[in-house]
């Protein structure tokens, strides 16, 4: 037995995820090093079978199905700027199952891709933000409606990639659904809440307003693909923010058929942008990316956390960690909403309006 | 006097051209490489603002960051601002002491539509202003209607208003509807004795593009070979980012040679390219993705 495959055995994560690069010469079944980047909880997975290393290439889904079809497979792609794109570099990884066999590819991000997205975010802030709280409001509402008239795929995509089941997947469906027709109720609602008339001893009228601080770069969280993902989306875009979302975790495919809904849902281009790939290869570049106001980080190691908060001081980001709840059911639970997760991604505004003159 | 007729020129391959200029975008410029390129494109820019609501304030402004586009690290300054005739002056004035020029939009900038003794009298005002340059626009409805002798007639009455200073011919290739159209009116702006010819207004939406440039160069090149007078190109207009600067610089060298590459013989028509570069400098240096926030709006 080699050192890859004893590590490999040795490994309990049910998750596997190795590079695999376009490039004919790279290995495509990874290494010791590019496995010790895989990570994610088993939480959900449905099956307790310790996964093997893979032993052939075959596709889950796709190819011939029972009538003999050929079956259409889907290319995952990112959502940038209101277009699917693939990688600038053309790289990709895989996603297995349980058995170690190859579910489909995805994208992997490049630093470029992060930075293009950047600049998708940038220039659609503007005119997100001067949209009205209300058509912020149904174009959120009219997302919980998409999730909800794809309910069926998505709950087959979820046993299908993240391995739960029926009852696991229509909790997390459900619960994205519902979570995105509650921030959306918030859209037009969190302004008068939060803000304030202040008293003040000079004569002026004092008020303090909230305002969206910007592009927000997300780190999604790692073991909720589609509910965890809206979580972290909703509370940050309702305000008029955009966001630049890294994503990976234990399905990252599940992101892009969320991209798919968010982009019927009448997002202008840019606002939310979904990238896949490796967080470690992307949050230096995020960090450090001086158009980026503010970061919002679920999950992660605790190298990841410090580098994100040492980083973000050069440019003085807002930086927000979200704790990353260890079930479903506790990520399905009331308190993971919150007007106060709309909080960390807005600026206050202070009018001093002279009275009395 | 015998009228002007156009000489003979060859027709344009719209094919071939776009393909070849596509092909000077794919070069791989990194590090040294990208760094120079990018000195160099601040070097060979006419920082530009051509909008009703500039004042005397936004001039001054621009031309402080046109000398000194950077604060805190060596940068070379642009090679000149551009600007509307009446605020020629003001420009002048504030780049007093430094090596940048003076450009003017004249002729009844953008369109040209007015009458050319009025053409003519806006240029010698401008120059006697101060302008080092005079961007001129050609009559595009008497270029189309094929009075190819009037435009001729207007760009050599230009040249001679222009006096001491240079004159660009703006050919407006986003109205000319055709590589050929646009080969031809270089031809004749180049026999009328322009100095330099520009692309575009950057009033047109459809302004400086890699195709229409090489077309161009091309043509700079044959009258060069013909006549050994060297004419130069500058392309204005939709050139906002870092990227597409080299692309154009790698287009010069490639077409004309390194002796167009200097400020005398090509320029890039911006106003938003400039920080894009200093940001690709500053990403150089840092090795961080810049903001635009961080940047001085000019």
């Amino acid at each position: 037995m080699t050192q890859t495959q004893k590590k490999k055995s040795n490994d309990s994560s049910a998750k596997k995820h190795t590079k695999e690069s376009a490039s004919p010469k790279s290995p495509s079944n990874g290494d010791a090093s590019q496995e010790a980047q895989s990570k994610g909880p088993a939480m959900f997975s449905a099956s307790q079978k310790q996964a093997s290393a893979p032993t052939d290439q075959r596709l889950v889904s796709g190819g011939r199905n029972e009538n003999g079809r050929l079956g259409v497979h889907k290319t995952y792609k990112m959502w940038v700027g209101g277009k699917f794109i693939r990688s600038e570099q053309g790289r990709v990884l895989s996603l297995r199952n349980a058995e170690g066999d190859l579910v489909t590819h995805y994208v992997r991000a490049s630093r470029k891709d992060l930075r293009d997205a950047v600049g998708a975010a940038r220039s659609a802030q503007a005119g997100w933000s001067a949209r009205s709280a209300f058509n912020r409001s149904q174009i959120l509402f009219r997302a919980a409606e998409m999730i909800e008239a794809r309910r069926e795929t998505l709950i087959a995509r979820l046993q299908e990639h993240a391995r739960m089941t029926v009852e696991q997947a229509a909790l997390e469906v459900d619960g994205a659904a519902d979570r995105m027709f509650w921030y959306a109720g918030w859209t037009d609602k969190y302004v008068q809440v939060l803000s304030s008339v202040n008293p003040v001893a000079t004569p002026f009228f004092n008020f303090t307003i909230p305002e969206p601080t910007g592009v927000v770069a997300i780190f999604a969280p790692e073991n909720s693909p589609l509910l965890g993902l809206v979580s972290m989306i909703a509370p940050v875009i309702l305000s008029g923010n955009t966001c630049v979302v890294v994503v990976e975790n234990i399905a990252p495919t599940l992101a892009v058929e969320l991209s798919e809904i968010l982009a019927t849902s009448d997002f202008p281009g840019g606002v939310v942008n979904l990238l896949t790939g490796l967080r470690d290869e992307l949050q230096p570049h995020a960090v450090h990316h001086m158009d980026i106001n503010a970061i919002a980080s679920c999950g992660g190691n605790e190298a990841q956390r410090r580098s994100i908060q040492e980083a973000a001081c050069e440019s003085v980001k807002r930086v927000h960690f979200f704790e990353q709840p260890n079930s479903l059911e506790a990520w399905a639970a009331e308190d993971q909403q919150s007007l106060y997760w709309i909080v960390p991604f807005i600026e206050w505004k202070t009018a001093w309006h002279p009275i009395g003159v | 006097m015998q009228s002007y007729r156009l000489p003979k020129i060859p027709t344009v391959d719209q094919v071939q051209v776009e393909a070849r200029a596509a092909s000077f975008t794919k070069r791989s410029i990194k590090k040294e490489t990208k760094r120079a390129a990018l000195e160099m494109a601040i070097q060979m820019m006419d920082l530009t603002t051509l909008e009703g609501m500039d004042s005397e304030g936004k001039v001054q402004m621009m031309c402080k960051k046109a000398v000194q586009p950077m604060i805190g690290r060596p940068c070379p300054s642009v090679a000149a601002v551009c600007v509307y005739p009446t605020l020629v002056g003001v420009a002048k004035r504030a780049l007093e002491g430094s090596q940048v020029k003076v450009a003017a939009v004249a002729t009844a900038f953008p369109s040209g539509q007015s009458f050319l003794p009025i053409r003519l009298e806006e240029i010698r005002q401008t120059v006697a202003e101060g302008a080092d340059e005079i961007d001129m626009v050609i009559s595009r409805g008497a270029f189309l209607s094929g009075e190819y002798a009037r435009i001729f007639d207007e760009v050599a009455a230009s040249k001679e208003a222009c006096g001491e200073a240079h004159l660009k011919v703006i050919l407006e290739t986003g109205e000319l509807g055709a590589y050929d159209q646009v080969r031809k009116a270089s031809q004749i702006a180049m026999d009328a004795g322009a100095d330099f010819i520009k692309t575009s207004t950057g009033k047109v939406s459809e302004a400086a593009t890699l195709p229409v440039t090489l077309v161009m160069l091309e043509a700079v090149r044959d009258f060069y070979m013909q006549t050994g007078k060297k004419i130069g190109v500058k392309p204005a207009g939709g050139i906002r980012k870092a990227k597409q600067s080299w692309h154009y610089l790698v287009m010069v060298k490639e077409t004309l040679g390194d002796d167009w590459l200097t400020p005398d013989l090509f320029r890039l028509g911006a106003s938003s390219l400039l920080n894009d570069v200093l940001m690709q400098l500053e990403r150089l240096e840092t090795g961080h993705y810049q903001s635009n926030l961080y940047f001085s709006e000019d």
